[in-house]
């Protein structure tokens, strides 16, 4: 059995994509966060420490760091290294330009809140022109 | 985005290919965050170095630059990742100097100024009040914004090379009078004496607002700081903070009073940096070992001023033989720094003075693996803090202190 939830925001940045979620409760930089050879959460005090963001629908809530995530992002991307999309509570210009070089979809300032029910390994379809995340939950089926 | 003729016929491809995708990036960016219209800005300031761009960004360059991109407006560029004359004494392999010799190359095919500096404000496009720009390296920014009261949001470096190419940029952000009040004021009881003071100050505040969309105002100092001052504060609150913009009331130009710079707005947050605040942040960067592995003076590069305190602090001194003493500053300071002597002090007593860089974008992890670094001693707060997630111990001090740390072989406390 499956539970759906629609998020709406304004016009976000790229195609529309589906893939798993991966949900943080920290912020994200490209340059300062992980590895870019292998898109793993290296900054030893992320609550995603370890883990891999390739090809994963990512959930932040800031975008953080300096100017050089514009190029990291594209980088990523060429090398087959990178999100599947990527979801702000609110984000900065950067992020923003670094996904539109990269034809990366992004979204940011959903509705409702989205870090309150969407948990990593939920499936989620983004369709950023349409300004709409869809989040279907597996719901374990009751044994009564 | 409303579109007038000139940016209508851009995108329909009249100026060129390489026009016409740097156009299309800027509108995507523009849409997203619902600028109305584009503004015609003075100068473009790129942040390109090796470490970032990778091979594809490099390529991404070349190509602009093959299908006819060129800057219709002053563009210059961030400091590189290799120093051309000295990279052999610091171990950079030649890979590293080959990509950044593909950079300058494709910047020049653009008609970039290829002047690998950070303190472009300082001396080759001072920024003026009111003037729109589309300047990358956050320091740059933040300086432009809020000590000269000119106009620009964070530009990465596929954007600010785009802006560089069509002379504009989407009006949204810090071109816009709303997003320049203040939104929180930060009463500061701590009294900077030195430089890095106030870079600790910009820590400190840095660590308790951090969001690109605020904007603080300073209250409470009764000192008029120099641009030296500035430099620090800003470099560290926009690193700590991600803030492109700061308001020092009595001291920069939209900010004659706490009330002006909220635009009659008074901020609705409120908090207070303690009389002990500066020292708070130095005692949160503690030495791993009393002796450093090396002290450097950078980020952003030193001013002429700068160098020169150095010089004079270590002047007919040796750097301990266990201690690596490295300075950064760009080319044309270098010169002059050479000519006036600094250079030769500085070098007498065993430091190093590099152009054409920063030293955190050195593919600095590396080297430090290579050299067995750790214990990094600097007066910079904003260095300070990028170099922790490259595998350094980082230790903040004032600058006085950092040349005895050089000279001695140890931390004084």
């Amino acid at each position: 059995m499956s539970r759906e939830f629609i998020f709406r925001s304004h016009p976000g940045i790229g195609p529309v994509v589906e893939g798993e979620a991966l949900v943080s409760q920290h912020g994200f930089s490209a340059r300062y966060d992980m590895n870019r050879d292998t898109g793993v959460i290296s900054r030893e005090t992320h609550d995603l420490y370890g883990q891999s963001v390739v090809d994963k629908i990512c959930f932040f809530t800031t975008a953080k760091g300096g100017v050089a995530t514009a190029w990291a992002l594209y980088d990523m991307k060429m090398r087959g290294v990178c999100p599947k999309a990527l979801i702000f509570g609110t984000t900065n210009p950067i992020m923003v330009q670094g996904a539109v070089l990269a034809d990366l979809a992004l979204m940011d300032r959903l509705e409702p809140d989205p870090f309150a029910i969407v948990e990593t390994g939920d499936h989620v379809r983004v369709e950023p022109a349409a300004g709409r995340v869809v989040v279907t939950k597996q719901q374990v089926d009751s044994p009564f | 985005m409303q579109l007038n003729e000139a940016e209508q016929a851009l995108l329909d491809g009249k100026g060129g290919e390489a026009a016409r995708r740097a156009i299309e990036m800027q509108i995507k960016v523009g849409d997203f965050f619902q600028a109305e219209r584009f503004v015609v800005v003075s100068s473009a300031h790129v942040m390109a170095d090796s470490e970032a761009l990778g091979e594809a960004g490099i390529r991404f360059l070349e190509e602009l630059a093959d299908l006819g991109g060129r800057c219709s407006v002053p563009t210059t560029i961030n400091p590189r990742g290799a120093d051309f004359v000295h990279f052999q004494l610091l171990g950079q392999p030649e890979d590293v100097v080959a990509r950044e010799r593909r950079i300058v190359a494709a910047f020049e095919n653009l008609g970039a100024l290829a002047v690998n500096t950070c303190i472009n404000y300082e001396s080759i496009t001072p920024p003026r009040f009111g003037e729109h720009l589309a300047w990358g390296d956050t320091g740059t920014v933040i300086f432009a914004n809020s000590v000269a009261g000119a106009r620009s949001n964070f530009e990465g470096g596929p954007v600010a090379i785009a802006a560089a190419i069509t002379g504009r940029t989407p009006a949204y952000g810090y071109h816009l009078d709303q997003q320049r009040q203040a939104t929180v004021t930060v009463e500061i009881q701590a009294t900077p004496r030195e430089p890095s003071d106030w870079g600790a100050i910009g820590c400190w505040v840095g660590r308790q607002v951090s969001d690109y969309w605020q904007v603080p105002a300073l209250t409470g100092l009764r000192i008029q700081p120099s641009i030296t001052e500035l430099k620090q504060l800003g470099a560290s609150l926009a690193s700590y903070g991600s803030l492109a913009m700061f308001h020092l009331v009595g001291v920069t130009p939209e900010a004659p009073t706490l009330a002006s710079a909220g635009n009659g707005h008074e901020p609705t947050q409120r908090i207070v940096m303690p009389p002990d605040g500066i020292q708070q942040v130095y005692r949160s960067f503690e030495p791993e070992h009393e002796q450093p592995d090396l002290v450097v003076f950078s980020a952003p590069q030193l001013s002429l001023v700068e160098i020169r305190r150095i010089a004079d602090l270590l002047d007919g001194r040796k750097v301990n033989p266990n201690v690596q003493l490295l300075l950064t500053t760009n080319h044309a300071y270098r010169s002059l720094a050479e000519r006036l002597g600094f250079v030769t002090r500085i070098e007498q007593a065993g430091g190093l003075v590099l152009d054409d860089v920063c030293f955190y974008i050195l593919h600095t992890r590396e080297l430090g693996q290579r050299h067995g670094w750790r214990t990094l001693v600097t007066d910079s707060a904003k260095l300070a803090n990028i170099i922790a997630g490259y595998g350094y111990n980082p230790v903040l001090r004032p600058t006085a202190v950092c040349v005895e740390a050089a000279v001695s072989g140890r931390l004084p406390w």
